[in-house]
C-alpha cells in the first residue's frame, strides 16, 4: 500500500470519523469513503465555501492565507484542510 | 373708557386696490394698570385647575401591503470535470482519478494535509472543546401563565364561504394542514358554491398549496399516517374518495354511489394495518363501513348502529363521530346524533356481539369522541353544552364533566402530550383549554378566536400547535405556551389517581342507586308510580304512565272540588294542583338529598 493510502486509512480509523474525501481545485472528488451523491454534494458545497473563506481571509490581509476550516454543526464537525491543488475534507461526528 | 380710532380716507381712493407694505408697530393707545380697580377683585388662593396626569396617546392604524412569498428551487448538477471526461462514464472517471493519485504533487500535498488534519482529529478526540457545561442541570420550572397566540389565519379563498368541517395535520412534522370545506346546512348551498378542499402550507396563508377537487364537497379529510401523500375524504353525498397528492387534484378513486353511505360521511379514520391502505368511515345514515383503498368498489365490512343490536337500518342511529385507538385495534367507538356513545368490537362473531356497550348521557349529538392518549380506558365526549370524561367501566354516567355552557360545544380533543389537558370549541367562537390538574370548574384558558362559530379542532402531534376551523371557513392556527405542552411533574400519576377516584365515586353512586331502587320496589310491591322507573320499560311506556298519573290526579282533584261545591273553583283547582306538584317536588328533593348524604 502506498504511503498516501496508509495516511488516509489512518485518518479514517480515528474515533468519530464518518467520512473522508479528497477534492481537487475544480471541486471534483478524487478519493472518497462516502457514497457518490453525498460526496458530490459535500465536494461541490465545501469547495465553494473554502474558496470564499480563503478570499475573505486574503481580502482582510493580503499577506495572510487560510490554513484550516472547521465547521461545527449540531450533528458533526466538518474539517477542511486546503492546499493550492487539493482539499482534504473530514467529517467527524460530535463527541459526547 | 372709550377707545376710538378714526380711519380717514379720501373719496377718490375708495375702491382702489390695497397696497400693503411693511411698517413698524404703531402705538395707538396705552392703558396703564389702574391700582384702584384691583380692590374689586378677590384673589383666589389656591387656584383649582384640572390637569390630566397621563401620557398623551394617539391611535393610528396602517394597512400594510400583503407580503407575498414564493419558493423556487434550482437543481445543481455535478460539474467541473475536464472537458474530455464525461462524469457519467465510470471508466473515464476512474482513469482520471488514478492518474491524479499517481501525481507527485498530490502525494506530497495529501501527506502534509494529513498531518494537520490528524492533529485536529486528535485534538477533537482528546478534549471536547465544545462541551456543553451544565447540560444535566435541571431546567427551573417557571410559573408562566398559560397563553396561546395566533400564528396564521387561512381563509376560504372562494366567494361563497363554506364551513371548515374537518382538519388533518400532515403526519410528518407540522408543515401542512388539510382542510375539508363543505356547507352542512341542509339544502342551503347555492349552486355556485365551490366543491374544492385545500391543503395549506402553514407558512403561507395567501394561497393553498394543493387543491383537492371532489365531485361532492368533502365533509372529512384525513392524511394517511403511513403514506403522507395519500388522503382519504368523505363526501357530502356519502361517497368515499382518496387522493394521491403526487397525482394531482382529482381523486384517484371513489367508491360507487350504490355501495356508499346514503348520508354525508362525517368521519373517516385510517386503520392500523400492514399495508396502510385500510380505513373505515361513519355517516348519519347509521352505518359504519370498512374500506380498502386498493379496491374501493365495495366496503369490506359493514355494521349498522342499531342500539337494539338487531342490525335494523330503521332503528339505526346516525353516527356523527368516530374513535379508533391504534393501540386497541379491534375496538372502536361511535358517537351518535341521538347523544349515545356506542362502544364496539370489530372482531366479534355476530353483529349483535359487535356492539359491546352503550353510554348515554348527552342530550344532543356527540360531536366529538376521543380516548385519552395516555389512558385509553378514559375517553372524552363533546355534545350539547358539556364535555364529559368517561371511564369504560362505568356505563350509567360519565365520571367527570364540565358545567353547562351558554353556547353549544362543537368539537374537542385531548392534548397528545399532557394527559390532563384537553381543548374544546364553542358556537360563540371561543376555544377553551382545560387543565384538569389545575382547575376543574372553568377552562384554564379561554380564547375568543373569531366572532362566528368554531366548527372543528385538531391538535398537532407535538401538542403545541392547534388548528381550528370556523363556520365561514376561516382556519386559525394557534401556538400554545410551553406550560400547556410540556408534561408537568407527576402529572401521569396525578391524573391516574384522579380518574380512579372519580370512577370509584361513580361506582359507589351506581350501586347505591341500585340498592335504593330495589328497596323501593320491595316496599311498594303493589306497583304504584315507582314502578314507572323500572328498567325494562320503553320511553313510550314511561310517557304513557306519566300521562295516566297526571290525568288521574287531575280527576281526583276535580272530584274533590266538586264535593266541596265551591263556586270559585277554577282558581282553586289550579292552586291545589300547583301545591300538590310542589309537594311532590319537595319529596323528590328530600329523597335526593338523602341519597347524597348517603353517598358522602
Amino acid at each position: 500500500m502506498s504511503e498516501v493510502e496508509e495516511c488516509l486509512k489512518r485518518i479514517s480509523s480515528h474515533k468519530g470519523v464518518i467520512g473522508l474525501m479528497v477534492v481537487n481545485m475544480e471541486g471534483i472528488p478524487i478519493r472518497t469513503t462516502l457514497d457518490n451523491s453525498t460526496t458530490v454534494q459535500y465536494a461541490g458545497l465545501l469547495h465553494q465555501l473554502t474558496a470564499k473563506a480563503r478570499s475573505t481571509v486574503r481580502d482582510i490581509d493580503p499577506q495572510n492565507d487560510l490554513t484550516f476550516l472547521r465547521i461545527r454543526s449540531k450533528k458533526n464537525e466538518v474539517m477542511v484542510a486546503p492546499d493550492k491543488e487539493y482539499l482534504l475534507i473530514v467529517i467527524q461526528s460530535s463527541t459526547d | 373708557m372709550e377707545i376710538v380710532y378714526v380711519y380717514t380716507k379720501k373719496r377718490s381712493e375708495f375702491g382702489r386696490q390695497c397696497n400693503f407694505s411693511d411698517r413698524p408697530a404703531e402705538l395707538h393707545v396705552d392703558i396703564l394698570p389702574d391700582e384702584s380697580l384691583a380692590a374689586n377683585f378677590i384673589e383666589k388662593n389656591p387656584v383649582d385647575r384640572g390637569i390630566q396626569c397621563v401620557q398623551e396617546m394617539s391611535e393610528h392604524d396602517v394597512n400594510t401591503e400583503r407580503f407575498e412569498t414564493e419558493t423556487r428551487g434550482i437543481n445543481h448538477m455535478e460539474g467541473g470535470w475536464p472537458k474530455d471526461i464525461n462524469p457519467q462514464e465510470v471508466e473515464q472517471v476512474i482513469r482520471f482519478r488514478k492518474k491524479v493519485e499517481k501525481d507527485e504533487t498530490y502525494i506530497n500535498t495529501i501527506q502534509s494535509l494529513a498531518t494537520t488534519m490528524e492533529h485536529c482529529i486528535r485534538q477533537n478526540n482528546a478534549i471536547n472543546i465544545y462541551e456543553d457545561y451544565f447540560s444535566d442541570l435541571a431546567i427551573e420550572e417557571t410559573e408562566e401563565t398559560p397563553s396561546a397566540k395566533t400564528i396564521n389565519v387561512f381563509r376560504d379563498p372562494n366567494e361563497v364561504k363554506r364551513t371548515a368541517t374537518h382538519l388533518s395535520w400532515y403526519p410528518d412534522g407540522a408543515r401542512k394542514l388539510a382542510v375539508a370545506y363543505s356547507n352542512l346546512e341542509f339544502q342551503r348551498s347555492s349552486p355556485d358554491t365551490s366543491l374544492d378542499s385545500y391543503i395549506w402550507d402553514i407558512e403561507n396563508p395567501n394561497k393553498p398549496e394543493t387543491t383537492l377537487k371532489p365531485v361532492s364537497p368533502l365533509v372529512c379529510l384525513e392524511y394517511n399516517p403511513k403514506d403522507v401523500h395519500v388522503l382519504i375524504g368523505g363526501c357530502y353525498n356519502g361517497q368515499i374518495a382518496f387522493w394521491d397528492t403526487r397525482k394531482g387534484s382529482q381523486a384517484v378513486e371513489m367508491s360507487p354511489v350504490e355501495h356508499s353511505h346514503h348520508d354525508p360521511v362525517y368521519k373517516t379514520i385510517w386503520l392500523q394495518s400492514k399495508t396502510g391502505t385500510e380505513c373505515f368511515s361513519a355517516s348519519t345514515d347509521g352505518q359504519v363501513l370498512w374500506w380498502d383503498i386498493r379496491k374501493l368498489g365495495e366496503p369490506t365490512e359493514k355494521l349498522v348502529m342499531d342500539p337494539n343490536k338487531k342490525g335494523n337500518m330503521e332503528n339505526a342511529q346516525g353516527v356523527i363521530s368516530l374513535e379508533y385507538e391504534p393501540t386497541v385495534p379491534t375496538k372502536f367507538m361511535v358517537g351518535t346524533e341521538q347523544g349515545t356513545i356506542i362502544s364496539c368490537n370489530r372482531k366479534a362473531k355476530t353483529p349483535a356481539e359487535k356492539i359491546v356497550a352503550i353510554y348515554k348521557e348527552h342530550i344532543g349529538p356527540v360531536y366529538s369522541l376521543q380516548r385519552n392518549p395516555f389512558f385509553p380506558k378514559n375517553f372524552l365526549t363533546v355534545g350539547d353544552w358539556t364535555a364529559r370524561i368517561w371511564s369504560e367501566d362505568v356505563r350509567d354516567s360519565s365520571i367527570m364533566w364540565t358545567k353547562h355552557h351558554m353556547s353549544y360545544m362543537t368539537d374537542g380533543c385531548w392534548s397528545p402530550v399532557r394527559p390532563a389537558v384537553f381543548f374544546t370549541t364553542k358556537m360563540d367562537g371561543t376555544l377553551d383549554v382545560w387543565d384538569y390538574l389545575f382547575k376543574q370548574n372553568d377552562p384554564t384558558l379561554s380564547l375568543q378566536v373569531c366572532d362566528e362559530a368554531l366548527h372543528s379542532l385538531r391538535v398537532q402531534d407535538q401538542g403545541h400547535l392547534i388548528a381550528t376551523g370556523s363556520h365561514t371557513g376561516t382556519t386559525t392556527l394557534l401556538e400554545l405556551s410551553s406550560s400547556l405542552c410540556t408534561m408537568q411533574r407527576n402529572e401521569k400519576a396525578l391524573v391516574t389517581a384522579m380518574f380512579e377516584r372519580e370512577t370509584k365515586r361513580e361506582k359507589i353512586l351506581e350501586s347505591r342507586q341500585r340498592e335504593l331502587r330495589l328497596k323501593r320496589a320491595g316496599t311498594s310491591a303493589g306497583g304504584n308510580e315507582d314502578e314507572g322507573e323500572g328498567e325494562g320499560m320503553e320511553d313510550e311506556d314511561l310517557v304513557d304512565a306519566a300521562e295516566k298519573d297526571f290525568f288521574h290526579m287531575i280527576n281526583a282533584d276535580k272530584k274533590k272540588q266538586q264535593a266541596k261545591n265551591n263556586k270559585d273553583d277554577q282558581t282553586k283547582i289550579d292552586n291545589t294542583i300547583i301545591e300538590e306538584s310542589g309537594e311532590e317536588e319537595n319529596e323528590k328533593k328530600d329523597t335526593e338529598n338523602g341519597e347524597k348524604e348517603g353517598k358522602d
